[in-house]
């Protein structure tokens, strides 16, 4: 420590100091916030430096949103600054956002002074009690000099074992009151240690069933993504000595080049006919940060029956949840993933190449199928065909996609390859509806240089529209690219196969005129009505150095496939082709599975 | 899958801080979890750790779930299962009141004498029995008092602790 730190140290600061000089050692540069009454002293802390960067947005949702956007594309902690009482119940969706799919985030709460709290005071909510369920941790401030500490305790569990998003509510007084500064070195959590390192005899265990397997396939997830671009380099490495396949899940998507003859796309309710049926006939699955969703397995019963299931995980909790596996190992996925390609390495084995050969050639005849085949005919544009031209006009660029949730959500996880971890952002365990702008704000903000897209349904993207306005604020260049069908695509989708296509309620009257709504808020406009325009208007959205709201018309009624209806196993997926005739027989108790 | 009910009595060392029993609380009501007993309180000199008794029933895949949720709680320090780890004694407190003359009243003292409860308050017409013991040694205590003028019961739900010199 400096002598000059050491003095600062000694120094009483008032407790919006403290807090802001507590981001900064913590490395927080940018800060996503809407003032309010109880946080007013932080804000003018923050006013008076120059270290952090604060993005104000239109709502508090936005901002969470906008900061899990920044924390997935950069795997650093995303900060949020909120008020008090309607400021942190804006939050609660993001919050319970970035908890289902594990994102750092660290939020920040004004609170009334602690002489009113309980008294049903302005603006005041019981914001810990509100959080409880939905952060990883929360806590309530009462004295001044406790606020470094918890700062500094707030990063360590929000980035530490599987992350997730914190609470640190701040009573105005305790921000205004003075008190001593603490340095994060000399804070250690009492009691939070997580277990990175996987058990040596498990993962000894794990490397001999995949070295005797004959139909292995590896199942990847979001953890991998946490755990940082090592890992998906050691994912790979390990994939490509084994010769087995693999699959990711939504929140996975990046962890594996997309580009890989090994990679059979996504699985789960809306995967690839040849992923779902490698996880349903495999002998051996090696699950990697990944936990087992509903989404994913389908009918939990028949979920691949016949395999041997190693499980790596980070969260003990998430092992053995809903599927009993042979081998957990707890751990990080890049720690774990290293020791296991160490020992097979050192086995020197190839395994089983003839079983090896015969478990490709059969999962090629799955892939024969061309499930994500779609006919373009006519000049209305397919949803499908729109992002997939998407895709191919921004390969060569090293872009960003954020999506909003429903059919173009799954649709993009479909079409889009990405070959990287970390330029893929999308609600996954929520299914929130308005992530997508602000999250494409959230990842501009960390790559201003960056082709940021946010594949968008027009249904979604009115749930949070108001953010285009910090877009502009800001000069982002985000692109909007809403594939725009007039209908909440999904829900029509479900209403037309599984409730006799009573289409109660989905359909979205009265939109706006986009390409004006951009004009409006400073932004270009375009629209492409039939096919001959699509790749124009792509080509010029990309070329677009401002902030583009693009409206991709597109077949109203076309439906999301492969599907897997709910209730139902792996092996019985409906595809595009046969789509139309073969409607799902689907159970009262499939229909309550969502 | 097992649908088979277990009952685990289970031990949790936690920071002793404002709201840390409504995080366990709020994980047992939050996840579907059963909650039968559950006891807190303080157990260091300084106060800085509680220990909490659970006694809670469901399939072995419910329990193991329910204890690496507990454990990944950032203020919880330990989890441990008495019912899987080994040998454990399970003690209880209740105070019972019985209302009642006569005969009923003199049957009641009886009674208690033979499960060694204790008349902490007594008036011409009831008594306040204070019993310890097991969960079953309680539940026949009640049986018994039912037909003699039982009118209040106060439990203070089970705490345990595991036989033999290891600590928590």
């Amino acid at each position: 420590m400096s002598e000059s730190q050491q003095h600062d140290a000694e120094r009483p600061m008032s407790g919006a100091e403290i807090i802001v000089r507590a981001l900064i050692e913590q490395g927080v540069e940018v800060v996503f916030g809407y003032p309010g009454g109880a946080v007013l002293p932080i804000y003018d802390a923050l006013f008076q430096q120059n270290s952090i960067r604060h993005i104000l947005v239109r709502q508090e949702a936005g901002a969470v949103h906008a900061a899990e956007g920044y924390a997935r594309s950069t795997g650093r902690p995303g900060v949020v600054l909120v008020t008090s009482g309607p400021g942190a119940t804006n939050a609660v969706t993001g919050l319970t956002d970035a908890l289902m799919d594990s994102i750092p985030i660290v939020c920040l709460t004004g609170q009334v002074a602690t002489h009113m709290i309980g008294n049903d005071a302005f603006q005041e909510a019981d914001t810990v009690g509100i959080t409880r369920p939905c952060t990883k941790h929360n806590w309530l401030v009462k004295s001044t000099d406790d606020l470094a500490r918890v700062v500094h305790e707030a990063f360590y569990v929000a980035t530490h074992g599987r992350p997730g998003p914190v609470v640190i509510d701040l009573p105005k007084d305790v921000c205004i009151n003075k008190g001593r500064y603490q340095a994060a070195g000399g804070v250690a959590h009492p009691s939070y240690r997580p277990r990175t390192k996987g058990d040596p005899a498990r993962v000894a265990e794990a490397v001999e069933l995949l070295a005797g397997a004959k139909r292995a396939i590896f199942y990847a997830g979001g953890g991998v993504i946490n755990s940082g671009p090592q890992a998906a380099e050691l994912l790979t490495e390990l994939v490509r000595a084994t010769g087995f396949p693999i699959t990711n899940t939504l929140m996975g998507l990046g962890a594996y080049p997309a580009s890989d003859p090994q990679f059979l796309g996504m699985l789960g309710m809306h995967g690839t006919y040849e992923a779902n049926l490698a996880m349903h006939n495999c002998d051996v699955m090696v699950a990697v940060g990944a936990r087992f969703d509903d989404r994913v397995t389908g009918r939990l019963d028949a979920f691949s029956p016949n395999s041997r299931k190693i499980h790596i995980d980070i969260d003990p909790s998430s092992i053995n949840k809903n599927v009993p596996v042979a081998v957990p190992i707890v751990g990080d996925a890049g720690s774990v993933l290293q020791d296991m390609l160490t020992l097979w390495r050192q086995r020197g084995s190839q395994g089983d190449r003839a079983a090896l050969a015969a478990w490709w050639q059969q999962i090629d005849g799955w892939r024969n199928r061309n499930c994500l085949a779609y006919r373009q005919d006519g000049k209305v544009i397919k949803p499908q065909h729109a992002i997939k031209r998407l895709y191919e006009l921004t390969r060569a660029r090293d872009a960003y996609f954020t999506t909003e949730v429903g059919q173009h959500q799954m649709w993009a996880a479909q079409y889009l390859k990405f070959e990287r971890p970390n330029r893929w952002m999308t609600s996954g365990g929520l299914g929130t509806m308005g992530y997508g702008l602000p999250a494409a704000i959230g990842v501009q903000i960390a790559h201003p240089e960056a082709l940021v897209v946010d594949v968008a349904g027009e249904a979604s993207f009115l749930m949070n529209m108001q953010e285009l306005a910090t877009a502009r604020q800001y000069r982002l260049p985000v692109k909007v690219f809403i594939v725009n069908n007039q209908w909440m695509g999904m829900v029509r989708q479900w209403q037309e196969l599984l409730h006799g296509s009573r289409y109660s309620e989905s359909y979205m009257d009265s939109l706006p005129d986009f390409v004006k709504l951009a004009e409006s808020f400073g932004a270009v406009g375009l629209r492409a009505d039939s096919v001959d325009q699509l790749d124009a208007v792509i080509a010029e959205m990309i070329a677009t150095p401002n902030l583009v709201i693009a409206d991709i018309r597109v077949e109203q009624r076309e439906n999301c496939f492969p599907m897997i209806p709910s209730g139902r196993a792996h092996y019985e997926m409906i595809l595009g082709d046969g789509a139309s005739a073969d409607t799902p027989d689907v159970t009262d108790a499939g229909l309550a599975l969502v | 899958m097992s649908e088979r009910q277990e009952r685990h009595t289970i031990a949790v060392l936690v920071d002793n801080e404002p709201g840390v029993l409504a995080r366990v609380i709020g994980l047992f009501s939050g996840r579907g979890y059963n909650i039968e007993s559950l006891t807190v309180a303080a157990v260091d000199a300084t106060g800085q750790l509680s220990r909490i008794t659970v006694v809670t029933t469901g399939t072995p895949m419910v329990i193991e779930q329910i204890k690496a949720q507990l454990d990944r709680l950032v203020p919880v320090h330990r989890v441990v299962d008495l019912t899987a780890e080994g040998p454990h004694v399970e003690r209880e407190m209740a105070l019972i009141k019985v209302t009642g003359r006569g005969e009923a009243r003199i049957e009641s003292l009886r009674i208690a004498d033979i499960f060694r409860a204790r008349a902490v308050d007594s008036t011409t017409e009831s008594f306040v029995f204070e019993l310890t013991g097991s969960i079953e040694k309680i539940d026949a205590f009640i049986a018994l008092m039912q037909p003699l003028g039982l009118t209040d019961i106060c439990r203070t739900g089970v705490v345990a602790i595991a036989r033999g010199p290891a600590a928590m």
